[in-house]
């Protein structure tokens, strides 16, 4: 098990991402899930720099990461204000373009992406974002 | 990520190439801008050395695709999306908002 703490902005999440990917090469993931689990980081960190801390520089972003044999566990902390998964709407594709409006596609990818997506918040410890990725051998 | 532009006569080619994510999205944006503003709307981006893309990317493209459509003044096409980043783009759903090809040559040939 690795943690490091970033701070929350988005020149973060080049190095997030470093921390994250070189755990999941560790693990064993191949090409793909790699590239599922980049994107996946990429989006949750977004979404807590734009929506929990609602800005640059508020706040940290605590990463774990834990590979087990048969998948990597990816936990990502913060104390921004609460997030509530059901109050982000599924974005709609089936719109004309220019009523498209920007927003849920991030939580989207992120669940599709990932064998698991799970947010729990404590006013102890934050928001609490726990991904799972098995790990295709 | 570095962004380069070429100008032709029948449209602007736009070649990125590294990771677009939400970190470097905002460059893109930048760049995408300043070539609608010239009042250049059609637009060929070549995203063949383009090896990510996060949603932040993709929504850069909306908006300029929805500024280069508006009064039916242009588009913007896309052309050499990796294989990952076309299945994301598929799966997001985003992929009907844009036209994309396979080589530069047909891209720059559908204006």
């Amino acid at each position: 098990m690795a943690t490091e703490i970033f701070p929350g902005r988005f020149e973060s999440i080049p190095k997030i991402r470093d921390f994250i990917v070189n755990a999941a090469v560790n693990a064993g993931l191949n090409e793909p899930d790699l590239y599922a689990v980049e994107l996946a980081v990429d989006e949750a960190c977004s979404n807590i720099i734009e929506h929990a801390y609602g800005g640059e520089g508020i706040g940290d972003i605590q990463c774990t990461c834990k590979v087990s044999d048969n998948d990597l566990t990816i936990i990502l902390k913060d104390y921004g204000r609460p997030f509530e998964p059901e109050s982000v709407p599924e974005p709609n594709f089936n719109a004309p373009l220019e009523k498209l409006k920007p927003g849920g596609a991030g939580l989207y990818l992120m669940r599709k992406m990932m064998d698991e997506v799970q947010f729990e918040f404590t006013p102890e410890d934050g928001n609490i974002l726990v991904m799972v990725k098995r790990i295709d051998k | 990520m570095e962004i380069t532009r070429t100008e032709l006569k029948r449209c602007e080619i736009v070649k990125a190439n590294g990771r677009i994510d939400s970190y470097t999205a905002p460059n893109l944006e930048e760049i995408l801008n300043s070539v609608t503003s010239n009042g250049k709307y059609k637009i060929v981006l070549d995203m063949s050395e383009v090896d990510f893309m996060s949603s932040k990317g993709w929504w850069v493209l909306i908006e300029t695709q929805k500024t280069c459509k508006k009064y039916n003044r242009g588009e913007l096409v896309l052309v050499g999306i990796q294989d990952r980043i076309r299945e994301s783009l598929v799966l997001v759903g985003m992929g009907s908002y844009f036209k994309i090809y396979e080589d530069l040559t047909t891209a720059v040939g559908s204006f």
